[in-house]
């Protein structure tokens, strides 16, 4: 590379898109964990849920897991790479109306999320719950955002990229793939649709897509993060750049693989599990590569980090990411997901990486940024020290009473007595037993949250107290030309091309998506049909869409693992031909209740009265219950308007319903209601057959019935 | 369109090297990573790790 000094340039970084994006992590941050707050008490006190849909758990827990990753780490990500990449590349943004469209639009799709997800329009599948209109507006503004970060990479006044920025290509176009493949869905209205893939195909896709939204937007933007801010503020240099080369191309390849881990014991083909199992157990590798190349950057300043809190929160961050990625693949362990699946355990250790490694380097990234972007020193280290340490201890009380109500549920789901039944046959029991683990963990959550509001306080104190500058002054010399060095190895070949890096990026995780993808679609021909399976009725249809609407596979999983613990108390182990016809699938992720996959079969079958009952008020019928209260489905009169578009949709998508049968759809849907409001009647319950409540009992009574009458067939 | 390549991918013949060709890609690519590393320049790495200071 040739520079001359005649040929200085001079030029402004845009400050200001980085504040925009900086308030809004803030902002976000706030409103995510208090609605967090509000779901961990909910599990206390069901009385939070006050009785009306918008604020029941099943609705705002989404709205929680959004909030958090994609409004306050997905804005903290976009704060750090704008402020990172001009500086690491010498050069503005490549257009300050880009990143105004990317600015704006991703909050209207905040926006549009805090409106839609408590109003119960959900596609289901976690972390991609928004629909169809939302998904589209998601991918424009997504290509916004890779379209100005390229402009400013081909622009640059340097050479080679910094490790940094191969993180934030690898974000940008596997958070691309990942997202367009995921949200194929078949739109029925303006915010309704049916996943494009059915049962098994549905969970693999989804989990693909979790497993590596947790990889590509929590964890490779944040290392970028990471490779920027932990050498800047412990001035000096990262501790080995082989290590990162070594962690960037192999966390990238291997993360890929790993997504059937969330599937184990389900009724997805072995050989996948166990493909995931193996490279999930690989991950340990280049994760802890990463994290000790981050620790050790602070080698012999360790003293600095003892005065200085950005450290400390760099330094627990990166532990937190120690932790979480050692766990990880323990938990993608068949042995030990056989106890840890379904239960709290997973909720604590996903929140040992937002709390800890997201939450926290979010933070010592904010108060290095603000006092450097509003030139002044920050308000007060002490309440920054304040702010590290009640974190700090947010997360450990946060995170024990949760592996202790793992273990505690798990043990107890699978005990049995002496005589060889099930010493707590009746669930509750596993559950009330909880409440004062959950109790502890919502304390936890509430230090944690102080600490951000204090946080909040000083960062604005900090900012009154200096000038904000929107563009700061730079000058560097122009980039002339790139000079080809004899024997390049083809690394120093790619470091240079940042089109070649994103290709080459895209290769190697289109691989291991692909391979993910192979069982996929080998499904149809590996999986034996059962010919009693049969599409759901109209009214079934509804009732389903309900259950969707309610959020009701938040705490209900529709999925009996291979287990005698879960065949004695559930019924026969779920098989991957009961669920050709589910779009989307609904296996869920926890039992914060019991499993509802044989719901409907003689050994779980209850009265409709009972399940009336029981959505009227849990209480009423399993005193303790923490499930919230359901009323308005006995006041709402059911929409039958797009019933037979719904039939219509479903049929494209391959559900064997005849020709011509959304028009006769709503009058079947009528006769079944009729039936079951007859029968509540003779149970003196007078209720109309045109509400909610008598489609979702429907659903409810037909879970697993299709696979019992398989049984009698053999039988006969 | 889905479909369509759904059935494509389906009837592929010899499936079952795939897993096996995949693998081979990943130690190869690894492998290569590898060699670069070692033969790496050390000034050339010095300069890059300074990047963020310039």
């Amino acid at each position: 590379m040739e520079h001359s000094s005649k040929n200085l340039e001079k030029f402004e970084y845009d400050n200001a898109i980085v504040r925009n994006f900086l308030i809004a992590t803030v902002v976000f941050g706030v409103i995510g964990m208090l609605v967090g707050l509000l779901i961990a008490f909910q599990l206390v006190f069901p009385e939070l849920n006050f009785g009306v849909p918008i604020t029941t758990f099943g609705r705002l827990r989404p709205l929680h897991t959004n909030a958090v990753i994609f409004a306050f780490v997905g804005n903290g990500i976009f704060a750090g790479v704008y402020y990172s990449l001009q500086r690491l590349l010498k050069t503005r943004m490549y257009s300050d109306t880009l990143s105004k469209i990317h600015f704006w639009g991703w909050q209207l799709i905040i926006l549009s999320a805090a409106i839609t997800l408590p109003l119960g329009y959900t596609t289901s599948k976690e972390y991609a719950e928004l629909e169809w209109p939302i998904d589209i507006a998601i991918t424009l503004i997504w290509v916004v955002f890779g379209w100005n970060m390229f402009g400013t990479i081909l622009k640059r006044r340097v050479e080679h990229l910094y490790v940094a920025i191969w993180f934030y290509i690898a974000t940008f176009v596997t958070v691309a793939m990942l997202h367009i493949v995921n949200s194929f869905e078949f739109p029925v209205a303006f915010l309704k649709s049916y996943s494009w893939y059915a049962g098994v195909q549905d969970a693999l896709v989804q989990w693909w897509y979790g497993h590596n939204a947790v990889a590509f937007f929590l964890t490779t933007p944040y290392l970028g993060l990471m490779y920027y801010f932990v050498p800047k503020a412990a001035e000096r240099p990262v501790y080995s750049y082989k290590l990162s080369i070594i962690h960037f191309w192999a966390l990238i390849f291997i993360y890929i693989w790993a997504g059937p881990h969330h599937l184990l014991y389900s009724a997805l083909p072995d050989w996948a599990q166990s493909l995931g199992a193996v490279f999930s157990v690989m991950l340990i590798a280049p994760s802890w590569g990463g994290m000790l190349n981050g620790l050790l950057t602070l080698r012999g300043c360790w003293d600095k980090v003892k005065l200085e809190p950005i450290l400390k929160f760099m330094v627990v961050a990166l532990t937190g990411y120690g932790m979480a990625t050692f766990e990880g693949p323990l938990l993608s362990l068949k042995n030990v997901n056989a106890i840890s699946h379904f239960t709290d355990w997973t909720i604590a250790h996903v929140h040992i990486g937002g709390l800890a490694w997201n939450g926290f380097l979010t933070f010592g990234m904010l108060y290095w940024l603000v006092p450097r972007m509003w030139r002044t020193p920050l308000y007060s280290k002490k309440l920054a020290d304040f702010h590290f340490w009640i974190g700090t201890l947010g997360i450990i009380f946060y995170a024990i009473p949760m592996y202790w109500a793992g273990f505690t549920q798990s043990f107890m789901w699978k005990e049995f007595t002496e005589e060889g039944f099930l010493k707590y046959p009746n669930f509750l029991e596993t559950v009330t037993v909880l409440k004062n683990l959950y109790l502890m963990r919502g304390i936890g959550g509430a230090m944690y949250f102080i600490g951000v509001i204090v946080m909040v306080y000083n960062l604005v104190k900090t900012a009154y107290a200096g000038n904000f500058l929107s563009n700061e002054s730079a000058e560097a010399p122009a980039l002339i030309r790139f000079q080809e060095e004899k024997q390049e190895y083809w690394h120093k070949w790619i470091e240079k091309r940042p089109v070649q890096m994103l290709v080459l990026s895209l290769i190697l995780v289109a691989i291991g998506g692909i391979i993910e993808f192979v069982p996929t679609f080998l499904i149809k021909s590996n999986v034996p049909t059962i010919s009693s399976v049969k599409p759901y009725t109209p009214l079934e249809l509804e009732g389903r869409d309900i259950y969707i609407r309610e959020g009701c596979y938040v705490c209900h999983s529709q999925m009996i693992r291979p287990f005698r613990s879960e065949t004695e108390r559930y019924g026969e182990y779920s098989k991957a031909g009961e669920f050709v016809y589910d779009h989307p699938f609904l296996w869920g992720s926890k039992r914060t209740g019991p499993d509802l996959a044989r719901e409907g079969t003689m050994k779980l079958r209850k009265p409709n009265a009972w399940h009336f009952t029981h959505m009227l008020d849990p209480r009423l019928t399993s005193p303790n219950s923490i499930m919230p209260p359901y009323p308005w489905l006995i006041d709402n009169d059911l929409d039958v308007s797009s019933t037979g578009k719904k039939i219509q949709a479903m049929r494209t998508l391959g559900v064997p319903y005849p020709e011509g049968y959304e028009n006769e759809a709503v009058k079947d849907l009528m006769k079944q209601a009729k039936e079951i409001a007859d029968d509540l009647k003779n149970q003196n319950i007078t209720v109309s057959p045109e509400k909610e409540i008598i489609a979702l009992i429907a659903y409810l009574q037909r879970l697993g019935v299709d696979i019992s009458l398989e049984k009698k067939q053999v039988l006969k | 369109m889905l479909r369509f390549v759904k059935h494509h991918l389906e009837s592929i013949l010899g499936i079952e090297i795939y897993p096996i060709i995949s693998f081979l890609i990943f130690f190869l690519f690894f492998i290569t990573v590898l060699i670069y590393l070692i033969k790496l320049d050390k000034k050339h790495i010095q300069k890059l790790k300074n990047i963020p200071f310039e």
